[in-house]
């Protein structure tokens, strides 16, 4: 099977951080992997780094947070300064560039940086620029099949706002092609 | 096979109590559990049942009472400083013999503590639920799946020892997303008789008494004493753990809950560093897993305990060791997560200290 993804997903309350975890922990659950999702819920809720963590892997899950990610979403400037630092080498980094005006480089990690935020707003999807960032995650790691993630994206968004669906399904092509 | 789902800990012992048959639970909001309360209002009136969320944690509590008393399966759930209110209504349930199932998603302590996961009440659950002579029985799940499976459990065991039964999870437990498969829901027809309950029954019986006031010494010490003789059951029959890569440990872990998650990540780590290092993650904390501690203490070099607390636990473990190899301890308290790291040096420094 595919490599262990993980991931920290982190930005301002409201911009869909947990959703996002919860789409790729979804997507694990399709290929059923071993998969685990937690939330920060403490006081970093309020500081601009509300997060989650998600692990993709074939073994069992020890600690569910996670402290060295081979992938950060960073939905904004507080959550890239905070975790740019704890992704390890080799690992991919991909930033809402309309959020975050101060990207920095890091030698051996790939930051890729998109304007998803404004992207979406252009294509009207707004508040989609989380699945924006997802389509593009996906596209440079390939972290489950194309199919699991379509899977995923339907499975999470509620059934009752089928008009939600293929906005989200149209936020990741427009990820997985910038 | 039935299908797997992704939920969070909190809901997935929700859904799995609701599975079992519970039809009341009754609470009060705290963080990090109030996610059982949530899935509760939203979903226990679908099944018939109650959800009520109560003035405070101390009516919650005796509500449990009422309704373990009239016989029906019930719940309530709070996190370390609602549990210490409900104590007191604990110790009553124990004292007149009435299961009910109760979730603390521990937080960092004392006092309001903080909001993050800990382990701190161990203590609280083992030995001083409330006042009095009694135990209740713990279980400690350590995956989303095993917070179904036990949830669901814990009302089979209270019921059938009539003792309360407490899910001890932590915050991290309650918070996390997991696949689950849940269990299938029991059918009314299939939950036990309850002859000893005060339901209505159309004077064809005499009247059934749910108290725990007995003014005679004598006859409360009796009713001790038998109580103490179905604890001795429930010890001999209930202790629950897993080992994990035992066999030839000369480093024996012992943790339970969200620390035995990272334990078991820092024994792989130490065996890929060359060091036998093994884990025994209780799963009933209450009664405490003697066997299965105590059958590792011939081939063990030493014992490692971790906590999410400054030492709890490591006292039980301790009383089984009975001193024959050392018992070492590594924690972070107040709501800080050990990671897998600062437990491998743990083991590192033991295995150095006691040696080839």
């Amino acid at each position: 099977m595919s490599q262990d993804l993980k991931c920290v997903v982190a930005g301002f309350g409201g911009q869909g951080s947990l959703f996002a975890g919860k789409v790729i922990a979804t997507a694990g659950l399709m290929e059923d992997r071993e998969v685990s999702w937690m939330p920060s819920y403490g006081p970093e809720m309020r500081g601009g780094t509300a997060n989650c963590s998600v692990t993709l892997s074939d073994e069992p899950i020890g600690s569910p947070l996670v402290l060295d990610p081979n992938a950060l979403i960073a939905l904004n400037q507080p959550s890239f300064d905070k975790f740019l630092d704890t992704v390890v080498e080799g690992g991919v980094v991909v930033v809402d560039t309309a959020m975050v005006p101060n990207v920095e480089e890091r030698p051996g990690i790939e930051v890729i940086g998109i304007p998803a935020t404004k992207m979406c707003e252009e294509a009207g999807l707004k508040g989609l620029g989380n699945i924006v960032l997802i389509g593009k995650l996906w596209a440079t790691t390939g972290f489950c099949t194309r199919e699991s993630l379509d899977a995923a994206i339907a499975s999470v968004v509620p059934a009752s706002k089928p008009e939600k669906l293929a906005q989200n399904r149209q936020a990741i092509e427009l990820g997985i092609n910038a | 096979m039935a299908q797997k789902v992704l939920m969070k800990g909190n809901e997935a012992m929700a859904e799995a109590a609701m599975r079992a048959g519970c039809r009341f639970f009754f609470g009060y909001p705290i963080t990090p559990q109030t996610e059982v309360a949530a899935y509760m209002a939203k979903n226990m009136p679908k099944v018939g049942g109650t959800y009520l969320q109560a003035e405070s944690e101390v009516a919650a509590i005796n509500m449990v009472y009422g309704a373990a008393a009239a016989g029906a399966r019930v719940m309530t759930s709070s996190s370390s400083p609602g549990i210490s209110l409900k104590s007191e209504g604990i110790s009553y349930m124990a004292g007149a013999d009435l299961p009910g199932v109760i979730i603390n998603v521990q937080r960092g302590g004392p006092g309001l503590g903080s909001i993050q996961p800990s382990q701190a009440d161990y203590w609280q659950a083992t030995k001083a639920t409330g006042h009095g002579d009694f135990q209740i029985v713990v279980y400690a799940p350590s995956t989303v799946q095993e917070m179904a499976d036990y949830a669901f459990a814990a009302f089979d065991t209270a019921d059938k020892y009539r003792v309360p039964v407490m899910i001890m999870a932590d915050g991290l437990l309650g918070q996390m997303m997991e696949p689950v498969v849940l269990p299938e829901p029991k059918a009314a027809g299939d939950l036990p008789e309850k002859p000893w309950a005060t339901c209505g029954h159309g004077m064809a019986r005499p009247h059934n008494v749910v108290n725990s006031l007995y003014l005679t010494a004598e006859d409360l010490d009796a009713l001790n004493r038998e109580r103490y003789e179905r604890y001795a059951v429930i010890k001999e029959n209930e202790q629950e753990a897993e080992c994990y890569r035992t066999e030839d440990a000369d480093i024996v872990l012992v943790a339970y809950g969200a620390s035995a998650r990272i334990a078991r990540s820092a024994v792989n780590a130490a065996r890929d560093a060359g060091i036998k290092a093994g884990l025994v993650r209780p799963i009933t904390l209450w009664p405490f897993p003697e066997r299965a501690v105590g059958a590792q203490v011939d081939g063990a070099k030493a014992f490692l305990v971790v906590e999410m607390s400054m030492g709890q636990m490591v006292e039980d473990v301790r009383l089984v060791v009975e001193g024959r190899v050392p018992v070492e301890f590594y924690g972070r308290a107040g709501g800080v997560i050990p990671t897998p790291d600062e437990v491998l040096a743990a083991i590192v420094a033991l295995n150095e200290k006691v040696g080839e």
